[in-house]
């Protein structure tokens, strides 16, 4: 009977392994213009294509955006899966710790600040620095809360008080920025509001030597965690009472997954719903708690949903581009609510 | 011996961290695995005020023994659990665990020598009894915390030493409370430590799993040569299975010895009673005390006369046939039929010449509630004085 169960969750791993690849390759096929597959292949092994704009599209402007897709959808979902554990919460996502608050409010600062001390003439100069200074602002924003939740999380006993904290300065950098919102004008607002859509076209090449090598980092120091993730999976006083080290063991996964989500909000924009939704599937999938299968489990099927949501909100054939946080949710939300209710309970079905 | 300090013995100083390496019987099974020396239990409230729960505390725990620890709430428990299991700091004295003090051990060594199992109803998902079980193995495994043959073959035998064995592929959420209970403990077992401390075990049993719980314990104590500690309500069963009690009193004084060296010494009445429960040493179980309805003759034998009586008890009565006074009510357990069988006895109740007769004792009781007792009671009280009433078991 184990050895059955094993065969099935290799056979699960690889097929989506096997998926991962394919909608990596449909990802940079479609769009609008559609590119053969056999052609891609070309492109990306050094070939020459048929058309000499294809291999410019593909290369300039769909692998990078695939990759980044890739990337942040794995990220968020592997952050997603050690928050739910390490707050033993089903609720929990890769921004309860107000992560993706620091980068709004740092991007609402650049947008909205700039528009009110400026007044429209500034706003040519605003949409010239345009992309840069809005990653930079939310990188700015996600480094200093996740610096400012590793020191509290350093000196605070019990986990739960983390979760209250989180959310509390999640209620305050929303309420400064609906202040800023307020007295912002039109334009800037529809900008700040754009940014929070998410979007993962926005990365260039050289912007993913800075996201690409830690995103990377933090999934494999996500992979080591799994032993201390195990242990928390009965709760802290059983973690520790097995040897864990749970003050430091606490520390590294709030310090991968908050890396993770940081770096992805930072370049991607608040993308909300995978980080929480990745994780549920992967436990009903595969019917295990063990972070030994479901770490590598909801990398492969983050990277696979957010390549999926990011062609579905392309919409293939037509010139129209969908927010993808609209995407994401609207798709995600009844199939997740499928899976719950095909289980007990959501109590029940949520691991830790 | 009872006397809640325990001698001190010699301390030998031993060669530390002694790991064993089997899973089978341990040796050396004369040693104390857990001991303590003036030990204060209790909180620091702050830099200079602290609640003292317990102080001056010295007990032990030896290899292979069962040691119940009891005490009515708010003692002071869980606190001296939390604080023998490392989990909390003493606030003075020393706990030596396995010839090493506790708080110089390392989190892993700590976890080789002692495991713990909470009363808190554990929320795992989908993972398997097995895959709980293998959880235990944390201090032994590598980096990924994946299962040599080893590992295997402990989590194995620990599922077998529970009784659990039939359960190691069903989904923890599926298994009943005292399923639960014992794969948790086999996952305490699976650590391979010299020292289980259990709080509570048997909180959400019924009474048919309670006595089972035990008796598990109680043969992995014997069998495995492990010392097990737990804390529990169950007076009882404590009494019956325990090799030694701690009885924690709320006067912060712990007294330790055999159970019924404990009952003896008055040190078990002592620990619990109250103003309305009282513990009565012959039967070693706790009494609710109400004030006496009157006295009932009972005359009749067996099972049937044994339950007659405590619902009596339990309504108030007195039942005593040689106690003089005037009986409130006599009543007569007739074995009806030929062969006596208990469902088909009846009960007559005679009272001023009356006589009724009743199929059950529900149906007796409430006829005898009916009977207006205050003109008797009060004659009664006249005679004899109020404790006396009151009493009337002695």
């Amino acid at each position: 009977m184990n050895t059955n169960r094993f065969r099935t969750h290799t056979i699960l791993l690889a097929l989506l392994t096997v998926g991962l690849v394919a909608i990596f390759l449909l990802s940079l096929s479609l769009g609008s213009v559609s590119i053969p597959v056999e052609q891609i292949v070309t492109i990306l092994f050094g070939g020459t294509a048929e058309k000499a704009s294809w291999a410019t599209i593909v290369l300039k402007f769909r692998l990078p955006k695939a990759i980044t897709a890739a990337l942040a959808g794995a990220a968020l979902s592997a952050s997603g899966l050690q928050m739910q554990t390490l707050f033993r919460n089903p609720l929990a996502d890769p921004f309860v710790l107000g992560i993706s608050s620091g980068a709004s409010l740092g991007v609402a600062l650049v947008v909205l600040v700039a528009g009110v001390a400026g007044g429209s003439s500034l706003l040519a100069g605003v949409s010239l620095v345009g992309d840069v200074s809005l990653a930079l602002a939310s990188i700015i924003g996600s480094t200093l809360v996740l610096l400012l939740v590793m020191a509290v999380a350093r000196r605070v006993q019990s986990t739960m008080t983390l979760l209250i904290l989180g959310l509390m300065f999640g209620y305050a950098t929303s309420a400064l920025v609906s202040v800023l919102l307020y007295f912002s004008i039109a334009e800037r607002i529809q900008a700040y509001i754009s940014w929070t859509f998410g979007s993962f076209g926005g990365v260039t090449w050289s912007q993913l030597q800075v996201f690409g090598p830690v995103t990377v980092a933090g999934l494999i120091g996500s992979h080591l965690l799994v032993k201390p993730l195990n242990a928390l999976l009965l709760g802290e006083t059983y973690a520790r009472s097995m040897g864990l080290n749970v003050r430091l063991a606490r520390l590294g996964v709030i310090g991968a997954s908050a890396s993770l989500a940081g770096v992805v909000t930072a370049f991607c924009g608040p993308i909300g719903f995978l980080g929480i939704a990745v994780p549920h599937l992967c436990r009903s999938l595969f019917g295990t708690s063990d972070h030994r299968l479901l770490l590598p489990a909801v990398t492969l099927l983050g990277a696979i949903l957010a390549l999926g949501a990011d062609l579905l909100a392309q919409l293939p054939g037509s010139q129209l581009t969908l927010p993808l946080n609209a995407v994401t949710a609207l798709l995600g939300a009844p199939v997740v609510t499928w899976v719950i209710l095909r289980q007990r309970n959501l109590r029940e079905s949520f691991a830790g | 011996m009872i006397d809640h300090k325990v001698a001190k013995i010699q301390r030998v100083e031993k060669a530390p961290a002694r790991f064993q390496k089997n899973w089978q019987v341990l040796e050396d099974v004369r040693a104390p695995v857990l001991r303590t020396e003036g030990l204060s239990i209790g909180y620091r409230l702050s830099r200079r005020a602290e609640r003292v729960v317990a102080a001056d505390l010295d007990v032990q725990v030896e290899a292979g023994e069962m040691v119940c620890l009891l005490g009515p709430n708010g003692a002071g428990k869980s606190t001296l659990m939390r604080t023998l299991a490392g989990l909390q700091p003493a606030l003075s004295g020393a706990v030596w665990l396995d010839g090493a003090l506790i708080e110089s051990l390392s989190a892993s060594e700590l976890a080789r020598r002692l495991s713990i199992v909470l009363t808190d109803r554990v929320d795992v998902g989908n993972l398997s009894a097995f895959g709980l079980v293998s959880l235990g193995r944390h201090p032994y495994t590598n980096w990924s915390g994946g299962l040599s043959e080893a590992d295997r073959a402990a989590v194995l035998w620990a599922l077998d030493a529970v009784g659990a064995t039939p359960l190691a592929h069903r989904p923890v959420l599926e298994l009943s409370d005292g399923e639960r209970q014992k794969v948790l403990i086999a996952r305490a077992l699976a650590q391979e430590p010299r020292l289980i401390l259990l709080d509570e075990p048997t909180a959400f049993l019924d009474l048919p799993r309670r006595v089972e719980m035990m008796g598990v314990l109680r043969a992995l104590a014997r069998e495995t040569g492990r010392a097990i500690l737990l804390s529990t309500h169950d007076l009882d069963l404590a009494l019956r299975s325990a090799d030694r009690l701690w009885l924690l009193g709320g006067d912060g004084l712990l007294h330790a010895g055999a159970p019924e060296d404990l009952v003896l010494s008055g040190a078990f009445e002592r620990a619990f009673a109250s103003e309305r429960v009282n513990f009565d040493a012959f039967s070693g179980s706790f009494r609710i005390e109400r004030p006496a309805a009157g006295i009932v003759h009972l005359h009749g034998e067996g099972l049937a006369r044994r339950w007659t009586e405590r619902a009596l008890e339990r309504e108030g009565y007195c039942v005593d046939n040689e106690r003089e006074g005037v009986p409130a009510a006599e009543i007569v357990i007739d074995p009806a039929g030929p062969r006596w069988n208990r469902a088909a006895a009846r009960w007559l109740l005679r009272r001023d010449g009356n006589e009724q007769v009743f199929e059950t004792i529900g149906a007796l009781v409430r006829g005898l509630k009916k009977f207006d007792f205050s003109e008797k009671v009060e004659l009664l009280k006249s005679r004899t004085s109020k404790r006396e009433i009151l009493k009337c078991q002695d």
